[in-house]
């Protein structure tokens, strides 16, 4: 269980960029966090990675995430980073994949097990020692959501899962992340895919919590998505507005 | 592609050669690095007119080259900014050094030019050498090997981290030449004015990629130490090359080979 208590973060002093925010996530829960650009969702992650240090308490499985406990709570969340180049930084997937598990302190043969099963789980056999500067845009995200999966985390966190795929490609990483047991929290203004994979959603305006509800509501409502500079998901209309 | 990618590529291109298959690629790493060490060592130590003493020890990148199958032209390729640079080193000694010392035929050598060439030859065996050693071995097996000389973390740590910066801002230096030159049509280069603008952008692109890469790693429970993928482990092979290796820099320093031969052949 993730609770975010009164949580405000500002880059710079006079600039909050969060403000506020409380929410509880349930184990299990799949959930779609939307916003428009700079709306705060990458913010929102960096904080309860504890990558940055906002005002409020986080309390992640009834732990305060601060400087002593990050070891532990980060094991538990894997964060699929929403430029998989920087995700994926050693020669070969299978080198990128195997280095959470051995910082984990697994023996050699355990971590490769667990790379083995992570990509079967995700079908990318073939991907194994292929060069991660060779392979295409697609490939390099699933093989990131490979690397995280190998972590084998409770909960898992992508920023951005579907920005700068073509549909193919968007297709095969909506798939998977319905296939996903763990637990889920997802940045996006790709509503349609929010609208696939969550059935929860966590609407962020300037820094603030402007909803918090079921998908089905939440992205049905056109004047409460459009009062926060967002648009209904293509699937439910929103290409057709000019009428 | 512009220039900047290119170079990008290449760094990618020295971990894809280090893949690669061959008798030297099987070798333990740690024979290599110590092997190459030796020969370093004794390059550097003929003394400043023994040219001929020198040009034996071509052999043994020769013979490297033979048996790993890498390409002498991708080595020449690779380096062909910093031979330049080794090459000038010794650039002056004909001034200095105008002493006579060696008559073939009608020519006649000083001996600033022979210590010249001799520098010259040192640099660039121990480049191909060092290329050699870097072109068969992974970076991340040479630092475990680097581990394994007792070498505290740190350093192999910020050396591996090192050269994976390099790519990183290589990937971003290329990206913003090729946006300057789509707005600057028919430009060669990046205009002066330009520069300090682009180098200031430039560091502050790769600083904020490289934090986000470090972060992923923390994320992924790296603290400081590098779990290097198990090395290739010591056996009889490396054990035998190591020390006909040795040897044979041994007996090039201390006889002098090509005087040897010389006399045979002219008797
Ligand atoms: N490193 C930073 N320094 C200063 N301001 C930042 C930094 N990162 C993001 N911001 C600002 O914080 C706000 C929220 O950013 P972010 O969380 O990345 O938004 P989102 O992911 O929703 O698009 C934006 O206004 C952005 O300009
Ligand atoms: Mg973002």
């Amino acid at each position: 269980m993730i609770e975010f208590q009164n949580i405000s973060f500002a880059y710079e002093k006079e600039r909050p960029v969060l403000s506020n925010l409380s929410f509880c996530i349930r184990e299990g829960e799949n959930v779609g966090l939307i916003g428009a650009n700079g709306a705060g969702k990458s913010t929102v992650m960096k904080v309860l990675l504890g990558l940055l240090k906002a005002e409020g308490r986080i309390l992640v499985d009834g732990t305060e995430v601060t400087k002593g406990s990050l070891t532990e709570i980060r094991r538990k969340l894997g964060f699929v980073l929403q430029n998989s180049d920087n995700q994926m930084f050693m020669p070969t997937v299978y080198e990128d994949m195997i280095f959470a598990p051995l910082n984990y302190g697994l023996s050699r043969t355990e971590a490769e097990e667990r790379v083995d099963k992570a990509l079967e789980k995700l079908g990318l056999q073939e991907l194994k020692h292929r060069h991660n500067h060779k392979i295409s845009g697609g490939e390099k995200r699933m093989a990131a959501i490979a690397t995280v999966l190998a972590m084998e985390p409770e909960v898992i966190l992508m920023d951005e899962p579907t920005s700068a795929l073509d549909p193919y490609n968007r297709r095969i990483v909506i798939n998977t992340i319905r296939s996903l047991p763990q637990t889920k929290i997802i940045t996006s203004h790709d509503l349609d895919m929010i609208l696939d994979t969550c059935d929860r959603v966590i609407l962020l305006s300037g820094g603030e919590l402007a909803a918090d509800g079921p998908a089905d509501a939440i992205l049905r409502d056109r004047a409460l998505l459009e009062a926060h500079r967002m648009e209904l998901p293509l699937c439910l209309g929103g290409a057709r507005r000019q009428g | 592609m512009n220039q900047v990618e290119r170079g990008a590529c290449e760094l990618h291109e020295m971990d894809e050669l280090a893949a690669r298959q061959s008798p030297i690629h099987s070798l333990c790493p740690l024979a290599k690095l110590l092997t190459t060490i030796a020969y370093l060592v004794t390059v550097l130590s003929f003394r400043k007119y023994d040219l001929s003493g020198v040009t034996v020890m071509l052999l043994y990148p020769v013979l490297l080259f033979q048996l790993s199958g890498i390409p002498v032209r991708t080595c020449f390729h690779k380096l062909r900014f910093v031979l330049p640079l080794v090459m000038a080193v010794g650039l002056f000694n004909p001034f200095f050094d105008r002493q006579p010392m060696l008559t073939l035929g009608a020519l006649t050598l000083s001996g600033g030019v022979i210590s010249m060439l001799t520098l010259m030859l040192k640099g660039v065996f121990c480049l191909m050498t060092a290329f050699l050693l870097m072109a068969t071995t992974s970076i991340d097996a040479l630092c475990a090997a680097l581990r394994r000389l007792r070498l505290s973390g740190m350093p192999v740590t910020l050396l591996l981290l090192t050269y994976r910066y390099v790519g990183i801002m290589a990937e971003e230096a290329a990206a913003m030449t090729d946006a300057y030159h789509l707005r600057a049509p028919g430009q060669r280069g990046i205009r002066f004015s330009a520069w300090g603008s682009f180098l200031g952008q430039l560091l502050l692109r790769s600083m904020d990629r490289g934090s986000e890469l470090y972060s992923g790693m923390q994320l992924r429970g790296f603290r400081g130490e590098f779990h290097y993928a198990a090395m290739k482990p010591w056996r009889w092979s490396d054990t035998v090359y190591l020390t006909v290796c040795v040897a044979l820099f041994l007996v090039f320093r201390l006889f002098h080979l090509a005087q040897l031969l010389g006399s045979l052949l002219v008797r």
